[in-house]
């Protein structure tokens, strides 16, 4: 999610507006006077006067209050509610014996384990009183766990639902800020766990260890950094036949309704590339306080473009064989939506991608998640699951879903 | 023990906290302190009235769950069940917004402060009256020592909040302009 932080670029809006009155006219200036100061430079449409992140309720969505029945698939596929009641469900993971992990973010500072009990689903808290642990994995029977500040390793977890074991702490050398600390983790096919640090700001400078990917070893040792330029990922994957990793980045707030474009990348070259933050915005564009002297031609162009500040989150390449031929291989996308644009929009989207592994085209997958401008839900990540059908968790109702085809 | 954590000790106490009460009791132990009227009185406890219900809802849950520091809410919200928490908060939005005195005390701090709000764009999310909406709070008019301990809260990581939006635009302002913005809100008027 691309949230609010706006320091630098209100800082410069407020000195050029500071200038530009310096040089009015008389007339002009005391036009200006009329205003009271602490309206001076906001935006005249109400609209843009109150955009904020969304809000999101701190109780969860009873069950027969979802809007599963107005969700559309391709002809076909079938929605359904899967689980309910699980606030601010997030991330999502599934353990060798069935259980799905599920993550939150800012509201619930849980982690879930949901097992499917003859059909029904059975929810249980397994941490609480968590900051921020939005990134979760599941590697050879342990359950891996990331803050902004650290990883935690719960080992035989699936053994444990009721009484998790005392986590170790894996890593923390890590920043650890507010904004864009969160995380999205996943163990490639290297066997290493890879890991974000974002930038913390909307807009700034970032220092040698911010606004990267970088990669550990599963005991914490070994980092290494993958990719640079990267503002805020929240979902990356690794191609199920090339191994190589692809992750959504969400770009700056406050420069356009229409601009930037959030991105979907292609890591080619690990520890090689740069894909632009702060310098170019979606391989299109020089931003217009650090962009001066720079051009994007120096930077990792996307592999797609997903929509102006559409916030993609969680991304699985498709690795079953319940969904038709062509949906092999190809990417679901879990697009939260804008908060930081007026139009709302939300959906699961698809890129499929050509023989060369180049993205064809992206499409709506699954859709419906908007209604006269306000979210109905949003989706957070998708998951791959072992009969090949799909989850997706939705953090504004705290529901996850499942997407099947034929049957 | 300051005056007013004993008032809510006794009030806790008075009322058999842990046993069943009903809303109106509730709701009497929150006015206790933050004002019947939704302005408080008390030095460091916030005025309610007119925040907006979500808002309110979400800091009740926070508080419950121990995840924003405050002793006596954590205390005050053990136990009650979500639906509580709902009914709590619409009950206390309902409550008249404050009113801020006809003029700052301080008319430097005040204009410094408004230069810093309007820098900051505290109106793009908390709206050009500053009256909030949705889980974004009514910022002003607000007492004063409040808006500063919290501002002072986000800066320091204490307290990061549904969207970790506040500690990113504290970040580069110092302690004076957090006086200034605190003194700012509390006089303000539309």
């Amino acid at each position: 999610m691309a949230l609010a932080g706006f320091s630098w670029f209100g800082t410069s809006l407020a000195a050029a507006l500071l200038i530009a009155m310096a040089g009015m006219p008389p007339a002009a200036a005391q036009q200006q006077e009329e205003e009271p100061s602490w309206a001076v430079g906001r935006p005249k449409n109400e609209e843009a006067a109150r955009m904020a992140p969304i809000a999101q309720s701190p109780f969860p969505t009873a069950a027969d209050k979802l809007p599963v029945a107005k969700l559309k698939v391709p002809e076909g596929f079938k929605v359904e509610t899967w689980s309910s009641g699980i606030l601010d469900a997030r991330g999502l993971r599934q353990g060798d014996d069935g259980t799905v992990f599920v993550s939150s973010l800012f509201l619930a500072g849980k982690i879930y384990a949901v097992r499917d009990r003859g059909g029904k689903r059975e929810v249980k808290t397994i941490a609480e009183g968590l900051e921020a642990a939005n990134g979760i994995e599941y590697h050879k029977g342990a359950l891996y766990v990331a803050t902004p500040k650290e990883i935690l390793r719960y080992d035989a977890i699936e053994a444990n639902l009721d009484s998790p074991p005392k986590p170790v702490k894996v890593f923390d050398d890590l920043p650890g800020d507010a904004p864009h600390g969160w995380k999205f983790i996943k163990i490639g096919p290297d066997g290493k766990l890879y890991v974000p640090v974002g930038a913390p700001c909307n807009i700034c400078l970032p220092s040698e260890r911010h606004a990267l990917i970088m990669r550990i070893n599963p005991d914490g040792s070994g980092k290494e950094v993958v990719a640079r330029g990267v503002r805020n990922t929240v979902g990356f994957d690794f191609h199920p036949q090339t191994g190589e990793l692809w992750f959504t980045d969400n770009q700056r707030d406050w420069l356009a309704e229409d601009m930037p474009l959030d991105e979907l990348n292609r890591v080619t070259e690990p520890g090689k590339q740069h894909f632009g933050y702060p310098f170019c915005h979606s391989g299109l564009m020089t931003d217009p306080e650090f962009g001066w002297g720079r051009s994007c031609d120096e930077f990792t162009r996307p592999a797609a473009l997903l929509g102006p500040h559409a916030a993609p989150l969680g991304m699985r390449f498709y690795t079953g064989t319940m969904f038709p031929q062509q949906y092999r291989n190809a990417i679901f996308i879990a697009r939260h939506g804008p908060w930081n644009r007026t139009k709302k929009d939300a959906d699961v989207a698809v890129a499929f991608l050509d023989a060369d592994g180049r993205v064809r085209s992206v499409e709506p997958f699954l859709t419906g998640f908007v209604e006269n401008n306000n979210y109905l839900g949003r989706p957070a990540d998708v998951m791959v699951m072992k009969d090949g059908s799909i989850l997706v968790s939705d953090d504004h109702n705290g529901a996850i879903y499942r997407i099947s085809f034929g049957g | 023990m300051p005056a007013f954590l004993l008032q809510v000790a006794s009030l806790l106490a008075g009322s058999g906290a842990g046993q069943a009460q009903t809303i109106e009791e509730r709701l009497g132990t929150c006015l206790a302190c933050h004002g019947s009227e939704g302005t408080s009185e008390q030095p460091g406890v916030p005025s309610l009235g007119g925040q907006p219900t979500l808002y309110v809802a979400m800091q009740l849950y926070f508080f419950r769950e121990g995840r924003r520091p405050a002793t006596v809410m954590t205390e005050t919200t053990r136990g009650l069940s979500d639906d509580e928490l709902r009914e709590l908060s619409e009950r206390v939005s309902g409550l008249p917004a404050p009113q801020a005195p006809e003029k700052a005390s301080d008319q430097e701090r005040y204009e410094r402060g408004a230069v810093l709000a309007r820098e900051h764009r505290c109106q793009s999310c908390h709206g050009r009256d500053l009256s909030g909406r949705d889980q974004v709070p009514r910022i002003a008019p607000q007492r004063e020592d409040y808006s500063l301990r919290s501002l002072a809260e986000y800066k320091s990581g204490r307290r990061i909040g549904h969207g970790a939006s506040m500690p990113e635009v504290v970040a580069p302002l110092s302690e004076a302009d957090l006086a200034d913005l605190a003194h700012f809100l509390a006089h303000f008027r539309p």
